[in-house]
Formats: C-alpha cells, structure tokens, sequence
C-alpha cells in the first residue's frame, strides 16, 4: 500500500494543472469541511472560560479571555443538573450492561444448533429490526405494562437489540468450531462453555457494542420526552433542552416589554444565561468527547463486520 | 427422549427471558394499533373506551382546516426526504475524493474530526446551533463586525428554507460517518485492477469515473433503496429540538406531526391512526423497493 502510494505520487508528480488544482481544491473543501465540524465545540469550550460580558456580545471568537471557571462552579450547584447526570450515568452504565451481557449471550446461543426451533427464535429477533409499532402505540403499552414514568422504561427496551446480536452471532460463528468442542468433551455444559470459552474470544466485539450501547444512553432523549415526564427522572439531555429553551422564551420576552431599564438589566442576565447554556453543552458533551478518542478505532471494525453481514 | 433433545429445550429456556422481552417491547405493542379504533384517553383502560370504527381515519381529513394541514406535513416530509435523496451521493463523493488524497494523517485527520459529530444527540445539535447562530453568537457577531448586516439575523427563529437548513444539519452530523461505510468499500478493491488501469494510461479521473464508482455503486444503491424505504421516516428529534413557533409550519414532517397531535393535541387515538397508516405505507414501500433491488441487483436488502 505504501509502496504503491510513493509510485502514485511519482508518476503525478510533472502532471497537467488540472491534476494539481484539483489536489488543491480537495484539501481545502476537507478542510474547511473538518473545521465546520471542529469549530463549534471549540467554540463553545472557549466561552465557558471566558469573561462572560465578552462571551456574552459575541466577542470571544478563537482565544478565550480573562480565563476563569466560574461557570463550571456556577452549574455544579444547580441541583437538578445533579440529579439529571446521577440519571443519565445509570442509564448509560446500567444499560449498557445489560445490553452488552445480553448480546454476547444470545450471540452465542443463536449459534447453538441443538436448541429447539433455533431458527425460528432467531429470526424472530432479528426481523425486529425491519418495523416498529410507532410511538404512540409504544407509549400506550409501556402505561398499560406500568413501566411508564419508572427509570427501567430507559433499559428494558433496549436490553435486546437485534443489531449488536447480529454482531455477536457473526463473532461467534469466526471462532474455530475445535475450541467448544474441545470443552464440550472435556465436559464443559451450554453455560460454562460460554462463559469460559466464548466470552475471552469475542471481547473485542463486546468491546464495541460497550461503546455503541453507552453512546446511545447517553445520548437518548426522545424517550425521556414520551416516556418520563417526572422531573426526578430527567436526563441530562433532556435537561439541556429545557435550558436551552427557556433561556430563549426569557429572551423573547425582554425584547418584546420594550422597556429600555429593563432591557439593560436583563442583558446582563442574558450573558449570564448564555454563558451557563454553553456550559451545560460542554458537560453534555465532554463524556462523549472524552472516550471519541479510543472507540473510534472499535467503529470502524464493528461497520466492517455489520456492513459484510449486512 | 436423547440427551440431545432434552439439552436444545435447555437452552431454548435460557433464551426465553430475552425471547419475552422482545414479545413485549417490539411484538406486544402492535396490539397498541387497535387503539386508532377507540375513543382512548389516557390513563383509562381499554375496556373503558368506546369502540368508534374508522372514526379517526376519516376524522384526520373531514374539514379543508384538517386536509390543508395534512397536506402541508406530507410536503414537508416529502420536502426534507426528497432533499437527503437528492444529495445522498454526497457521502459517496466525499469517500472517493477523500481516498485521493495520499497525505495519511491529514486524511485519517479528516475522517476522525468529521465523524464526531455523528456521535452527539440531536440535542447538542441543536445546543450547538443555538450557541452559534443565536442573535449574540459568533457568526451574527463576526457578520456584524464585517458589516454585512446591521441587525443580527433569527436563524433559529425563521421559517425561511427550514428543509433545507435541516439538510445542512443532517449532513453536517452525518455524511463522515456514512463515508466510513463507502471508505470500507474503496480499500477493498482490488489493486491489481487500479494498476492495469494505469497501465493503460488511465488518468486520475478516469480511474474514478471507471474503476472507484463502479465498484462502490452497490454499496450506494442499496443504502439509496433503503433510504427510499425509510422516506415517510424522518424520525422525530431533529425536528422537534429545532421546532419552535417560528418555524412549526415547515419542519413539522410525519414523525412529529404524530407527536405533536397525542401530546399537544391530546388525542392519543388520532395519532396512532397516523401513525398505522404511516406504517402499512412504509411496509408497502419497504416491499417494492426490496423487490426493485431483486430485480436490478438479484439481490434481497433484507
């Protein structure tokens, strides 16, 4: 590959300008395509530890001012950010968990060809994928089972996921046949084979769907939105959007009483307000960020596998 | 009764539990559709309701008020759907051009930075688009300070091209991530076929145009079907962090519409009346385009 990298680059060296201002054009379009997507968060980030007053006119652009982590002192005392991270953690660790204990598990089991009807349980899991019942039927069900407005209405659902089985099941099934039979003989039953053998080899795909999982908790909101109307049961996306919200209702309604007094008053607030808003987004976003780094090498492996598959 | 026997029923009752949940969380509410037939009002019980027949189906369509706003959901739905259609070479281009750049960093620097934004919530999403396009952020500032306007502009609270700001958002979350998948396809095609072509005097272009699309068209076509099946399914919230009373009219697509009508509205039966007319269309669709690809691929997509 490298090779044949330094022999491309060779041969296009002394090549018409057409060549070469397309080379140019490609890096700039992809830079500026990386920045847009850069940008915003370093934006944000920089806000939060500047002088708010600037941040607040806009002014704070590429180099934070004034440093200071006022802001971060600010959010940590709201009480309800608290409780909303306290919910969002759980969900995230508890059902990921779950989820990843209950993919390996069925990964494996839909391999096994002696259990009854296998088949047809498999596809019964997997054809979930192709159709929902919609959400207002979703949401009559979870009221009528009593999971509605309970904290398990964000794990239950989503401890089988078909997706990630399929994942597994492809893991399981690369691993040399040999190597269960070889329990089985030594007397190793359905679970202790698992747990023993299964389990060690297919860690990094587990791997993956631990971070695709933890992702998706995180980042889950919409059945916050139907399901769990109880604030004790917020999330913190969910939390952000209120924030967000009512920090521009507030606005709305300051520029609409005209009053030059109180206009100036509240423009004080505002900066205020803002500088909070983009707090909150860079704790939103920070665990995200955070592990990016390392689970971006499981992805693309993980799509390899689900894209051959698939 | 073989040991074998009785171990395949062993390991089909460790299997039940998660059998079960999938019966009550994917299976179990389907019943829910029976819900469009009754006068339901929430939290009362089933059997407390009255059975109305197609009441809500015709109910959705009985004044021109009614009609005009169905109308208006569908072109919205069909507006930001038709736009993702529109330009879903876009990730496919933006793999093939990304594959020509032969500095390895900047490149694998693009891929990483690029597919970040797919890993938020739509919620940052709009966090984000708050903090940057509100009446104080940056861009109203920077616009300001060069002159180009006197008063900063409502991105958020306007309703003018509303679908296709949500394109642009869309993209911007998704397109790195969706070139990983065309990306996967690239480094598998054979070198062997790059360097006859080469060999032949192919230039830059022409082994895009003759060797690069072709062998990555399937891939294109057959996320091209499936998105086609998904058409009437935009999802609900993109649209419903970035509704607000400015711009309700034109972002409101099926998804949110069926929201919208249960939660605002309050008629739980209403919605899903939408909602199961929505999914025997996505069915429908879900089937022709599975049997275009049979025909034009010789291969189902499910």
């Amino acid at each position: 590959m490298a090779d044949n990298d330094v022999k491309k680059k060779k041969t296009h060296k002394h090549l018409d300008p057409a060549d070469t201002l397309m080379t140019v054009i490609t890096y700039i379009v992809y830079t500026v395509f990386a920045f847009v997507c850069v940008y915003p968060f370093y934006y944000i980030f920089i806000n939060t530890i500047s002088n708010n007053d600037l941040s607040g006119r806009g002014k704070i652009r590429f180099w934070p001012q004034d440093l200071h982590l006022t802001n971060y002192v600010n959010v940590s005392h709201i009480p309800a950010l608290k409780s909303a991270f306290g919910i969002s953690l759980a969900r995230t660790l508890i059902g990921a968990l779950l989820t990843v204990a209950a993919s390996a598990f069925l990964g494996y089991m839909f391999t096994r060809e002696t259990m009854w009807k296998r088949k047809l349980w498999y596809r019964m899991v997997v054809v979930t994928m192709y159709f929902n019942a919609g959400i207002i039927p979703f949401v009559i069900t979870m009221r009528n089972i009593h999971l509605y407005d309970t904290f398990w209405v964000y794990i239950l659902p989503t401890v089988v996921s078909p997706f990630y089985i399929v994942l597994c099941k492809t893991f399981v099934e690369s691993v040399p046949k040999e190597l269960t039979d070889a329990a089985e003989l030594d007397g190793c039953g359905t679970m202790r084979t698992f747990t023993a053998i299964i389990i060690p080899v297919i860690k990094p795909i587990l791997a993956t769907v631990a971070i695709f999982s933890m992702v998706a908790q995180w980042n889950s909101f919409q059945d916050n939105v139907l399901l769990a109307p109880s604030p004790k049961l917020a999330t913190l996306q969910f939390t952000l959007y209120q924030y967000i919200n009512q920090a521009s209702s507030l606005k709305a309604l300051v520029n609409s009483t005209g009053n030059a007094a109180s206009l100036a008053a509240s423009l004080a607030h505002a900066a205020t307000a803002t500088s909070i808003r983009m707090t909150v987004t860079i704790v939103v976003v920070a665990p995200i960020l955070l592990v990016y780094p390392i689970f971006q090498r499981y992805f693309v492996k993980g799509i390899m596998i689900g894209a051959v598959k698939g | 009764m073989s040991r074998k026997k009785i171990r395949g029923y062993r390991e089909f009752l460790y299997v039940l539990p998660f059998l079960i949940l999938v019966a009550v969380f994917a299976y179990y509410p389907l019943y829910g559709w029976i819900y469009a037939f009754y006068d339901y009002k929430p939290p009362a019980l089933l059997s407390d309701s009255q059975f109305v027949g197609l009441k809500w189906f015709t109910f959705m369509l009985d004044t021109e008020i009614k009609r005009k706003q169905i109308w208006q959901v569908l072109l919205n739905t069909f507006g930001i759907s038709g736009l993702s259609m529109l330009f879903s070479w876009f990730p496919m281009m933006f793999a093939v051009f990304l594959n020509e750049i032969k500095c390895e960093p900047y490149k694998k620097f693009v891929q990483t930075v690029t597919t970040l934004p797919n890993f938020i919530s739509w919620v940052l999403v709009f966090a984000i688009a708050f903090c940057v396009f509100n009446t104080t952020g940056v861009v109203n500032s920077l616009l300001m300070d060069l002159g180009l306007i006197k008063t900063p502009i409502a991105f958020l609270k306007s309703n003018e091209h509303i679908w296709f700001k949500m394109w642009l958002w869309l993209t911007w979350k998704n397109a790195g991530w969706a070139a990983i998948m065309y990306i996967a396809a690239i480094t598998g095609i054979d070198e062997e076929l790059i360097d006859a072509a080469k060999v032949d005097g192919a230039n830059r272009w022409k082994t895009i145009w003759h060797i690069t699309i072709p062998s990555i068209l399937p891939t294109y076509l057959v996320l091209l079907f499936l998105n086609m099946a998904n058409f009437l399914s935009n999802g609900m919230e993109q649209f419903y962090v970035f509704q607000n009373s400015f711009n309700k009219d034109y972002i409101q697509v099926l998804d949110l519409y069926v929201y919208n009508v249960a939660y605002e509205g309050g008629s739980y039966p209403l919605a899903t009346a939408i909602g199961v007319l929505k999914s025997v269309v996505s069915i429908v669709l879900l089937c022709v385009m599975n049997g275009i690809s049979k025909l034009t691929r010789g291969e189902n997509f499910i």
